[in-house]
């Protein structure tokens, strides 16, 4: 079946899996949201059991979905992943360290003797969930405004300062959109937990919390919109790589579903702030689930097609890449794309366990009754 | 080129973050599937005693499952910032069975593992018994897709270079897939893993019978544990012996450095225990060790399956033996790389400059040359052989660690049987003691593996020099240390946790 694919067609593939691991970890941050809401949306210990108990059964899956979007970047685009990660080293490395401490948080954070301290491991989970999820809007921003990087004729790679991606913090558009996922997460906490707790305290706080941070979130949303439709891009054809005005604007208006796709997305997340504060309604997180899912699909898309580059280099343009010059080869994404129907199964099954596990929302009586809760 | 300094701290880098991590996946790996025996057992008995005993154990294996997934994500992370080189020259062949095992195996894991912890109450009986073998079963199909891609780079196969990219490119995914360095490694890691998980348990219920605590649930532990023990113990020998006789077959270097092998012979023996010596250096008359105890024979038997096979040894390997053995001086091979090296280069070059008889003769000498590309990059012959103390020592101490263990087990079951346990203080204290060493085990055996494949990242193909990424040195020595610090902290947090809960008693708090 995708033998008969061409490589072209198998990278537009790819792209777009890549796109859609991305985006279910940008929604699977409301976790991330959720860590940093911890000491406002909750006023007592038990508040806080609470809290945690219903993040502590979702932050794997977010976890996990950062490794998998590591893993298909690597298998599907390994040059893409080779210079991003080689090359924005510390950046990356923070966020690392932001995610190696949120893993143990959660279990070790009340077990007795844990060595550093309740306050610490919720220290964690708040840099995790603040520090880590602007410093992984920043890295991804990177992809639209380029990095210092060459490579040469056996596609070996080095950057051509000495910040290793330190320097990327310094980027209005990168800052923008390092904000712009932070506060997104922290509204899609609030909307998480009015779906998922059975605590009116809680959800009232987290209905109060939502109005601040979807304010702060549309802002940032249309500031980082606006630099990226004003913003020039690098184009490339067969024989070269150039920079563009509004490349990403043309992206936009040549590619109708994309542009169909980005304000039903945008929408579907003004509908769930809309219906949580005004109607009172606890479904908001699904609708900004499916809304966030679709407008990062669309943002990424933006990027991956329409013979523009994915990652464009601030040293030499001809080093830019594309989803056509740092793919796999023919070989490997038909084998992987095999691989990939399994994603329907695995979407099915954890939406099955999910929802058994959810049927019933959390009460701080159900905690306190738990052998294992957090 | 090559930065001897930046590789050494990238390899370092790798090493310490890998050792940290090897430290809580073999308990993961093990303790998984007695957790789901003792469901099961539970399930189907329905004696809420064992209900209990699962409950403590799934307990202990939650604090050793989260330090194993902090310390695990730098691990897929680092091919990228500190191995970016590697990443492009091989990415398409091993990223992908990292992909499917982010896929198959890790939301499996995470998935059902918040069933396994929080829904006792909200599935019922056999959906939480699934979800604990789930479990299971997703942590050691993570285990198999990891070892595909590290039996792929022990041995790669499945693969042609692209000299147009440069870079190696797969060209049979099921030659990866059945790798049999692959499926001998991943067999013999995931059974190095259950016993560690089988002495976790074992040693802890000696304590609680030392401690005269527990005692009804630290017995029916016990039993599990020493059985399950026992049986992979047998396991681990046999694939211990398919895991060497590959590495006989595939990795040369590798055998004699962990035999200590400087001459080889015919009818080669094994060295049950010896003491190195550390003055001898390749290519000179000194004895290899200053004592030794050998089994005549076994090294010929165990590495090629026939008691009169030839070994070689490391002088053969580094400055060949071509009348004999036809085997290749290591100086001939990097002369051959060179001229690859050379071609390729000559390749590019006619390529941009349009020149298609020039790319084509370039071509031609290339392909001529190319099994031996890596080679190119090596500066001395001797650089072939890895460390060879380390790898000695350390495949050594493993397997007689391992030979203890099996009669540990099948002690603890002896005395089980003829209900003497409880007087056998000095077993239990054993029991106890063996955890450590079933630590120091598996560590043990990840050096074999891994120092025994030096000077290579991907054996005979890629040189780890060649792999790096080109950040600072500095970089890396502060995220060396960084990690030193931060799995430091993790560790000891750990360990108190861990300790804590087993002093509180395996009944529910």
């Amino acid at each position: 079946m995708f033998e008969t694919l061409s490589l072209l067609t198998l990278q537009q593939y790819w792209w777009f899996l890549v796109a859609l691991l991305g985006a279910l970890f940008v929604f699977l941050m409301f976790v991330q949201g959720g860590q940093t809401l911890l000491n406002t949306l909750a006023k007592t210990e038990k508040e806080k059991d609470v809290i945690i108990a219903s993040l502590g059964r979702k932050w794997e899956l977010g976890f996990t979905s950062l490794v998998m979007f590591g893993g298909a970047l690597f298998a599907a685009f390994p040059l893409l992943y080779a210079v991003s990660f080689g090359g924005a080293y510390y950046v990356w490395m923070a966020i690392l360290f932001c995610f190696i401490i949120q893993a143990v948080s959660y279990e070790y954070r009340k077990k007795p003797n844990n060595f550093f301290g309740q306050k610490n491991y919720e220290r964690f989970l708040y840099i995790n969930g603040s520090v880590g999820i602007i410093l992984i809007g920043i890295a991804l921003a990177t992809f639209y405004t380029g990095g210092s990087f060459i490579k040469n004729d056996m596609n070996l790679s080095a950057w051509t300062n000495h910040t290793y991606g330190l320097e990327a913090v310094l980027n209005p558009f990168n800052v923008a959109f390092g904000l712009t996922i932070f506060f997104l997460a922290r509204a899609q906490a609030s909307m998480y937990f009015i779906n998922n707790i059975n605590e009116p305290i809680i959800v009232q706080r987290a209905r109060e919390q939502l109005k601040m941070d979807a304010i702060l979130f549309v802002g940032f949303f249309l500031m980082f919109a606006g630099m990226l439709l004003l913003m020039s891009g690098v184009a490339y054809s067969e024989k070269s790589f150039d920079v563009v005005n509004y490349k990403f604007l043309h992206n936009l208006f040549e590619t109708p579903v994309i542009l169909v796709s980005l304000l039903t997305g945008v929408l579907l997340v003004l509908y769930a702030f809309y219906i949580t504060l005004f109607k009172a309604s606890k479904k908001g997180i699904w609708f900004s689930g499916v809304g966030t899912v679709m407008t990062v699909v669309s943002l990424l898309s933006l990027l991956g097609y329409n013979q523009t580059a994915i990652y464009p280099s601030l040293s030499d343009i001809a080093s830019s890449l594309t989803i056509e010059n740092s793919s796999g080869s023919h070989y490997t994404l038909t084998a992987m794309s095999y691989v990939s129907l399994m994603v329907p199964f695995i979407l099915g099954y954890i939406y099955l366990v999910w929802k058994s596990m959810d049927k019933e929302k959390i009460t701080s009586e159900e905690v306190e009754s738990d052998h294992h809760h957090y | 080129m090559e930065d001897i300094l930046l590789t050494d701290w990238s390899r370092a880098q790798f090493a310490l973050t890998a050792l940290y991590h090897w430290l809580f996946v073999p308990l993961t790996l093990g303790l998984s599937f007695i957790v789901a025996i003792m469901e099961t057992i539970y399930v189907k008995t329905g004696n809420k005693v064992w209900k209990e005993i699962t409950k403590f154990w799934m307990t202990l294996f939650a604090i050793n499952f989260a330090i194993g997934l902090a310390t695990g994500i730098i691990m897929e992370f680092e091919f990228g910032t500190n191995w970016s080189n590697y990443s492009w020259i091989v990415g398409d062949i091993f990223g992908a069975p990292l992909a499917i095992e982010g896929l198959m195996a890790f939301f499996m894991e995470s998935t059902f593992f918040a069933v396994m912890f929080f829904g006792w109450e909200k599935v019922s009986k056999k959906m939480h018994l699934l979800s604990t073998w789930l479990v299971a079963i997703g942590s050691n199909l993570s285990a198999l897709w990891i070892l595909v891609a590290n039996g792929w780079m022990q041995h790669p196969i499945g693969m042609e270079f692209n000299p147009d990219t440069a870079r190696f490119e797969m060209a049979n995914f099921f030659d990866v897939l059945f790798n049999p360095n692959a499926y001998s490694k991943f067999l013999h890691t995931v059974g190095s893993g259950y016993v560690m998980g089988s002495l976790f348990v074992v040693g802890i219920s000696a304590w609680f019978l030392l401690k005269n605590r527990d005692v009804v649930k630290a017995k029916k532990s016990m039993v599990v544990g020493a059985t399950f023990g026992l049986i992979t113990s047998i396991f681990l020998i046999f694939t211990g012996d398919e895991a060497a006789h590959q590495v006989a077959l595939t990795q040369p270097t590798k055998l004699a450095a962990m035999e200590g092998l400087y001459n080889g012979h015919d009818r080669a023996g094994i060295i049950a225990i010896g003491q190195l010596n550390h003055n001898k250096e390749i290519g000179d008359d000194q004895e290899e060790f200053f004592w030794s105890i050998e089994i005549p024979r076994a090294l010929s038997l165990l590495g090629f399956h026939d008691m009169n096979a030839y070994v070689p040894g490391i002088n053969q390997l580094v400055y060949g033996d071509m009348d004999h053995h036809n085997i290749e001086p290591a100086q001939s091979k990097m002369d051959k790389g060179k001229v690859a090296i050379a071609a390729l280069t000559a390749y590019k070059k006619a390529k941009k400059e349009g020149d298609t008889a020039a790319a084509e003769q370039a071509l031609v000498d290339f392909r001529a040359h190319e099994k031996y590309f890596g080679y190119g990059y090596l500066k001395d012959p001797k650089d072939i052989i890895p460390p060879v103390a380390l790898t000695f020592y350390s495949f050594h101490i493993m397997v007689g660690l391992g030979t203890w263990f099996l009669a540990l087990f099948f002690f603890i079951i002896y005395f089980s049987m003829v209900g003497k346990l409880d007087n056998q203080k000095m077993l239990l204290r054993a029991a106890l003691w063996s955890i450590p060493l079933g630590y120091i085990a598996g560590e043990m055996g990840w050096i074999v593996a891994e120092v025994g494949r030096q000077p290579w990242a991907i054996f005979e193909m890629l040189p780890v020099g060649m792999a790096t990424s080109q950040v600072s040195t500095t970089a890396v020595q502060t995220t060396f240390w960084l990690f030193a610090i931060v799995f430091t902290g993790l560790l000891i947090a750990e360990i108190r946790i861990m300790t804590t809960q087993i002093k509180n008693g395996m009944e529910e708090h």
